[in-house]
């Protein structure tokens, strides 16, 4: 896709009619604000879904219950009491599964780097519904305030939601008196609304507003990457909706919907929820392919790779990414003909997911390529992405997974292809772009370093659950058997490292933010082709008056 | 005109969602069909008395009865026989016994689920307490009647013909008149 026009636009100066502080950061209409302000959301939400995840790690160094008592008596007063400190456990897990997939990583991938690029790429001056763009923004912020609030109100056997993110009923249903799984439930309509209201926006925007000569088959492939996300967000989180919705007339208002006592079923709210929870996962991992796509082809020097084949494949994960769901209830007791059928076509998702990794690789194959900070993220994400993989397909198998089924084995394989995938995907992107959205080069020094760290610590973070899980070592337990000390303890001593990293990630964007080199318009040379290179960095307050024309 | 088609395009968008809405509660009664017509996840098999196909000869199969009732029933409810060798196809009686150990008078409804699941649709009940509420009066206690029969069907089917024991399971649990199921 070589970009036409030459539209480093040299009237980036005060013409721009930037509003004043409150109206430009509050009253938002402007995509790359917008961008800006979920990319601050999500790293702010991705501190606190960390720090959950580090008192968990603390909690597990060791067999036994040492600290959860004595925080639960920090946040919450009264006397360190052992049922108190095992309900913590569980809010714990809650929050930080559903702060880390609705609140760090969905805003992050789409809302942030979604809104900033997909308009510049397309060459749209900005997107299709901008007052709703900012609605789906402002919604995440009750949304997270009602979670963070759920866990200090009565949750069942002590204060917060501590359902897991999965909200099972009857767990969540008879299992957990009190204002907690309420306003948790209330919490998840929100951050779907806004989402559901951003995948509109995205689908409108990519439709209709194209640059001339900006046919679908020319679109850069994280643009094919988020319109495919924008689809599966429609048509999956609508039925958690009335899901969770049910969850809450069952809890409220005397419904059977899940209660087996009144003719319901709560198997049937596991199905409800996967067939949202299966494309989540892809909603969440898509994007980041896209990104990924981007970038090894900038460091390649090279157009990726199979271009067709990379778009349609992400659109053949998303299409058999809906009838997979199963595979997560394998244990609920299946007849072994509808196991072999969720076995087969979840392995069949192995194929386009195939096509990518080899795509990328043949991308780089002979290409002339440049190790930046970026890039080692890139492929990074790729090693992790197929170990997590490999490991899927082995989980896919309903008959293995009777084993496997909620162990850490399994928290293993969905934190390497989500906490190491997506999350790789988010630095890479982070970096590629950082100079583009501010204006400011990141340090490579640091950026590398983090990346070593960062890489070094999530490994030894969740290697060793492999382990522990073929041990049987449930997940959601605070507690475990002395023969799993090692590993656990080697396994938060990971966390340790990781934490470096991210640290050494804040000192990085603070030096860099004050005294980071200024960015030139297309600072990764001609690798970079897509339109956001042929802006000036930041790109204007408004671009592309002047659509641009590709050839 | 622009601003026309990018209307279009996002009624169109959100028409998805909210159909998308509409099959996720549509799921409720489909979800149920479901599970009736393929006897999935052990749901229980309604027949009537002339469908009895009668035994085969020499095929028996174990059915173990199993009885409870959730906390806030104050009931004593069991099997009068724990266990039954039953021939396949020939129809069978068994009975359960109730007695409500509270002090006022108490209706109850009883759900049953069948395991192993692969066995739920071949299992089929004639009559059966649990298609009708029970009222038992203070200290009253009743003997409860279920007709059924092993549908020889099972014999042919690869996942389920190797089943000894099929375990049939009631649990009861109290109407609250103000709050009946969907």
């Amino acid at each position: 896709m070589s970009a036409a026009a030459e539209h480093a636009h040299d009237d980036h100066h005060d013409a721009d009619h930037k509003p004043a502080f409150f109206a430009r950061w509050f009253m938002s209409t402007n995509h790359k604000d917008i961008g800006t302000l979920y990319l601050i959301f999500a790293i702010f939400a991705g501190i606190i879904g960390g720090a959950l995840s580090g008192v968990m790690r603390l909690e597990l160094v060791e067999p036994g219950i040492q600290y959860l008592p004595w925080v639960a008596t920090v946040l919450h007063g009264g006397q360190p009491d052992q049922t108190q400190g095992e309900h913590l456990w569980n809010v714990l897990i809650t929050a930080h599964g559903l702060i880390m997939v609705f609140f760090m990583v969905m805003p992050a991938i789409i809302g942030g780097f979604g809104n900033w690029f997909v308009p510049i790429m397309i060459g749209a001056p900005d997107m299709a519904f901008p007052r709703m763009n900012n609605i789906s923004f402002w919604l995440m912020i009750p949304s997270f305030l009602l979670l963070f609030g759920s866990m200090f109100v009565g949750g069942g056997s002590g204060p917060g939601a501590g359902t897991g993110w999965t909200v099972y009923a009857p767990l969540s249903t008879s299992g957990s008196v009190g204002p907690a799984v309420d306003m948790a439930i209330f919490s998840l309509h929100l951050a779907g609304a806004s989402s559901i209201m951003g995948a509109i926006n995205f689908i409108t925007t990519i439709f209709n507003m194209r640059a001339p000569g900006m046919t679908l088959h020319k679109m850069p492939l994280f643009v094919w990457s988020v319109l495919v996300t924008a689809f599966l967000l429609l048509l999956s989180l609508p039925v958690l909706a009335a899901g969770i919705t049910m969850l809450l007339t069952d809890r409220n208002f005397g419904t059977a919907f899940y209660d087996p006592a009144g003719g319901g079923d709560p198997v049937l709210y596991q199905h409800l929820f996967w067939f949202f929870g299966h494309p989540e996962v892809y909603i969440m991992i898509l994007p980041g392919f896209g990104i990924v796509s981007q970038i090894i082809s900038t460091f390649s020097r090279k157009p990726v790779f199979g271009y067709l084949g990379m778009a349609y494949a992400m659109v053949a994960i998303g299409v058999v990414g809906f009838v997979v769901w199963a595979h997560h209830m394998y244990t609920t007791g299946m007849d072994v003909n509808t196991k072999m059928y969720f076995t087969l076509a979840t392995m069949v998702i192995a194929v386009p997911t195939g096509i990518k990794i080899f795509s990328w690789i043949a991308t780089m194959w002979g290409g002339s390529l440049t190790f930046k900070t970026p890039m080692l993220w890139a492929l990074g994400f790729i090693f992790m992405f197929t170990v997590g993989g490999v490991t899927g397909v082995l989980l896919a198998n309903g008959g293995v997974d009777n084993y496997m089924h909620d162990t850490y084995y399994v928290v293993a394989h969905f934190h390497y292809v989500l906490s190491l995938g997506a999350v790789f995907a988010l630095f890479a992107g982070f970096f590629y772009w950082f100079g583009k959205m501010t204006g400011k080069h990141y340090n490579e020094f640091l950026g590398q370093l983090q990346f070593w760290v960062f890489f070094v610590g999530v490994n030894v973070i969740f290697f060793p659950q492999h382990f522990l899980g073929l041990q049987g070592m449930p997940r959601r337990y605070p507690d475990y058997p002395d023969a799993q000390t090692y590993w656990n303890a080697v396994s938060s001593y990971g966390y340790v490292i990781m934490a470096i990293g991210v640290l050494i990630f804040f000192v990085n964007i603070a030096w860099s933010l004050m005294a980071g080199k200024k960015a030139e318009g297309n600072y990764w040379g001609e690798g970079a082709t897509t339109l956001e290179w042929t802006l000036s960095s930041p790109p204007p307050y408004h671009q592309f008056e002047t659509l641009p024309k590709i050839d | 005109m622009l601003r026309d088609r990018k209307l279009r395009t996002g009624l169109m968008a959100l028409g998805l969602a909210v159909g998308m809405t509409g099959l996720g509660y549509a799921s409720v009664p489909l979800y149920r069909m479901f599970c009736r017509v393929t006897g999935f996840g052990g749901t229980r098999q309604r027949a009537e008395a002339s469908a009895v196909p009668g035994a085969v000869a020499g095929k028996t199969i174990l059915v173990r009865f199993d009885a409870n009732h959730v906390p806030a029933l104050d009931w004593d409810f069991k099997p009068e026989d724990n266990l039954d060798s039953v021939s396949i196809g020939e129809r069978e009686m068994a009975f359960f016994a109730a007695k409500n150990l509270s002090d006022k008078p108490v209706t109850g409804m009883a759900t049953f689920n069948v395991s192993p699941t692969a066995a739920g649709k071949y299992f089929n009940k004639i009559q059966c307490f649990c298609f009708n509420q029970q009222t038992l009066k203070p200290g009253e206690s009743v003997r409860m009647p279920v007709t059924y029969f092993v549908d020889p069907k099972i014999l042919d089917d690869p996942a389920a013909r190797n089943i000894q024991e099929i375990t049939l399971s009631y649990t009861f649990y109290p109407v609250d008149e103000a709050k009946k199921g969907s």
